[in-house]
């Protein structure tokens, strides 16, 4: 019955490393190809003990999606990763986060560096009140990458290609982003994120808010997407996490329960409380 | 399943659910009518205003005009343009006017009769003739028929807001100047006129020649001043308060104040001016400078609140978005939330400047009731804005001010209804879709 839902399109891609785990603890690397690394990752807000000891490698080339019930610490984890925890009033971070081998909290880092490295395309579609073009130019524009007009044109159109927007709004560059649909939005909200030349993408339930049909264009966009990025996804959805992620990490009151291969935490989960989790959504 | 189904049926047709259902409507419908009876009100009492204002100061854009030959076939009239000048000063248009009143109405027995009919026009006749004459050289060596202004007693009678079958010691004119007024009538020499000068003059002790037209240049020269001086300072104050201060009671205590500051009354602004800004900082008193700055006082507060509020209502999505982009602060800022805020900051704006051009009693504080015949060139020449115009109109005692106070209050209306609406069309052309 599982394994029917689980009928994938995600096998038909290539995958760049086998899995392996390493011990008997969450399986915290895919690989050798760490983009970004995390050990011991502890998060407060004020008081709030909000991540505790969270230790896992994202890799290159690689979808990770993270699960867990409301509340388990996911969306921290991944706000750790571009430091958006740092605009949080009250919120401490110990531990460490390496950016190809950098530590990305280092006090002589500019976190607005880190944040044009970590692209993020959030929930509910955020496109800016300008044009679709000043959208996804909004990022090159912030770091001055570019003297000429044309460079500029050629990376947003670059841009929303691999978005899979470019044929839809080719003829009204200049109209509001705001006025697209809503899967048009986070597709370019996505193009927007990758017009900066991220290292990594963060996507947080990117389709939660989209109907089945722009949800399915943006889940085949994401498994695209996977062959130049690291990906980092949240999503509730176990049929998401297993078409799209090749890992799979599972959060729990703000501990990392347990990573590793898609398959292996969906039908072999080591711990039992991945297991009730697993087992509850399909009732 | 079925019993449950049924059980709810019976609430629904209860006599108790009933009851309830009829009670709502009746709330409802006790509201709709609240509601309606105070807009009604609301909107009744505005057309009062309207329609009192109108109906005392339509007549004020009309003007008795008699029509009066001038002879300027004069000898010392015929020079070449450069002397021109010269010569205007040395001719007497008194004179030419009255020989020309006398032409139509035949002349006067003695000199009481002569000044009463040179009473039928208002004093500055042969002054408007001279100008006249300099704007229109071609006019020298010929007889023409000019349209003068006449006397704010002959435009009142005329107007018919003064009885004309009265006996003569209790009517505004002498039986003679009646017969003329009615010989002028009657031969088609006297009627009202659009009067130009209302709009395109500066105030004078003659109501018949007053005009707005140096009010309402005071008046925008002290809205720039305004608007140059709150706008930066009410955005840069409230884009800090909002997005860059740290919430403590500090800012608290700083925000209970600034509202406090939108409900002060405006004389103690117009007496802090006074205080500050012309006799600490020696700004020249009556200028829009001045103005500009007391009233920038009273705007700071309601552009603040409004900047704020307008710029809370920018989703915190977008903020993120921008961050997360890699853009500073002071960049999300700037081109994010500022261009996204602007419509609201705008409203605010303009509905805060709205207020200031009807604002008076801190003008009256620093002494911006000068009475003022020249157009202010620049925002250090005295100035005496429209409402301190209406002020001084209204305690005049001549009877054609009234019409001039009822007049000028329905332009400022005009500017107030105009600038509002524009507040409003900003609002929904710039509305967001998030």
């Amino acid at each position: 019955m599982i394994q029917s839902l689980f009928a994938s399109p995600k096998s038909q891609r290539p995958k760049p490393e086998p899995v392996r785990t390493r011990g008997a603890g969450p399986a915290v690397s895919g690989g050798h190809d760490a983009k970004m690394v995390c050990r011991e990752v502890n998060v407060f807000y004020e008081d709030f003990h909000a991540l505790k000891d969270v230790t896992i490698d994202v890799n290159n080339r690689e979808v990770l999606a993270l699960m867990g019930p409301s509340g388990c610490g996911k969306s921290t984890f991944l706000r750790c990763l571009n430091r958006m925890n740092d605009t949080v009033d009250g919120a401490r971070i110990t531990g460490d986060v390496l950016l190809e081998g950098k530590d990305i909290y280092d006090p002589n880092i500019d976190p607005v560096l880190i944040r044009s490295r970590i692209g993020m395309v959030a929930q509910a579609p955020n496109p800016f009140p300008k044009s679709i073009y000043d959208n996804v130019a909004f990022g090159p524009r912030l770091h001055g990458l570019f003297d000429r007009k044309s460079d500029l044109d050629e990376l947003v159109e670059k841009s929303l290609r691999r978005a899979g927007l470019w044929e839809e709004v080719k003829d009204i560059l200049d109209h509001s982003g705001t006025g697209l649909s809503g899967g048009q939005q986070q597709r370019l909200c996505i193009a927007r994120a990758i017009a900066n030349g991220p290292d990594v993408l963060l996507m947080d339930e990117p389709v939660s808010a989209l109907d089945p049909v722009a949800a399915g264009v943006i889940e085949k966009l994401i498994t695209e997407l996977a062959e130049r990025y690291a990906i980092v996804i949240i999503t509730h959805s176990l049929e998401q996490a297993h078409r799209i992620a090749d890992r799979t990490a599972f959060f729990y009151l703000g501990e990392l329960v347990e990573a590793g291969a898609t398959e292996e935490i969906f039908t072999n989960p080591k711990d039992k409380r991945t297991k009730h989790f697993i087992e509850g959504m399909f009732g | 399943m079925t019993s449950k189904h049924h059980a709810q049926e019976d609430v629904f047709t209860s006599d108790r659910f009933q009851r309830s259902v009829k009670r709502r409507r009746g709330a409802e419908r006790r509201l709709k009518v609240f509601g309606g009876t105070a807009i009604a009100v609301a909107t009744g009492l505005l057309l009062i205003l309207f329609v009192s204002i109108s109906a005392q100061g339509y007549t004020a854009f009309t003007q008795t005009q008699l029509s009066v030959p001038i002879d300027l076939r004069a000898e010392e009239l015929r020079v070449a343009a450069p002397e021109l000048d010269a010569a205007l000063r040395n001719v007497n248009f008194r004179k030419l006017v009255r020989e020309g009143l006398e032409s139509r109405l035949g002349a006067a027995e003695d000199r009481r009769g002569r000044r009463e009919m040179m009473a039928l026009l208002t004093p500055s006749a042969g002054y408007f003739i001279q100008q006249q004459v300099r704007a229109n050289p071609d006019w020298i060596g010929t007889v023409r028929d000019v349209w003068l202004p006449a006397s704010d007693d002959i435009d009142i009678i005329k107007k018919g807001f003064a009885p004309r079958d009265v006996p003569e010691e209790q009517r505004l004119i002498t039986d003679r100047q009646l017969a003329w007024v009615e010989r002028m009538e009657a031969g088609g020499f006297m009627e009202g006129r659009f009067n130009s000068m209302f709009f395109f003059g500066n105030d004078s002790r003659e109501p018949e020649i007053a005009g707005i037209f140096g009010a309402a240049v005071g008046s925008i020269l002290m809205l720039m001043v305004t608007l140059v001086v709150s706008l930066p300072l009410g955005v840069a104050a409230a884009v800090y308060l909002e997005e860059f201060a740290p919430k403590n009671w500090w800012t608290e205590f700083i925000d209970v104040n600034i509202r406090n500051l939108a409900a002060v009354p405006s004389i103690v602004f117009g007496l802090l001016a006074l205080a500050v800004f012309i006799r600490l900082f020696g700004i020249p008193r009556s200028t829009p400078l001045a103005g500009g700055l007391a009233l920038s006082l009273l705007t700071l507060p309601t552009i603040i609140i409004a900047a704020r509020a307008a710029i809370a209502a920018v989703p915190p999505s977008l903020r993120e978005g921008a961050l997360e982009l890699g853009a500073s602060k002071l960049q999300t800022v700037t081109q994010v939330v500022l261009p996204s805020a602007m419509p609201g900051i705008l409203t605010g704006t303009i509905i805060s400047m709205a207020e200031a051009l009807g604002e008076t009693a801190p003008l009256l504080m620093i002494g911006m009731v000068a009475f003022m015949v020249d157009t202010p060139a620049g925002i250090l020449d005295p100035a005496a804005p429209l409402p301190v115009q209406i002020y001084t109109w209204s305690t005049s005692p001549e009877r054609a001010f009234a019409e001039k106070t009822a007049a000028a209050i329905m332009v400022l209306l005009v500017l107030l209804v105009f600038m509002n609406s524009l507040a409003i069309y900003l609002r929904n052309r710039f509305q967001h879709k998030w």
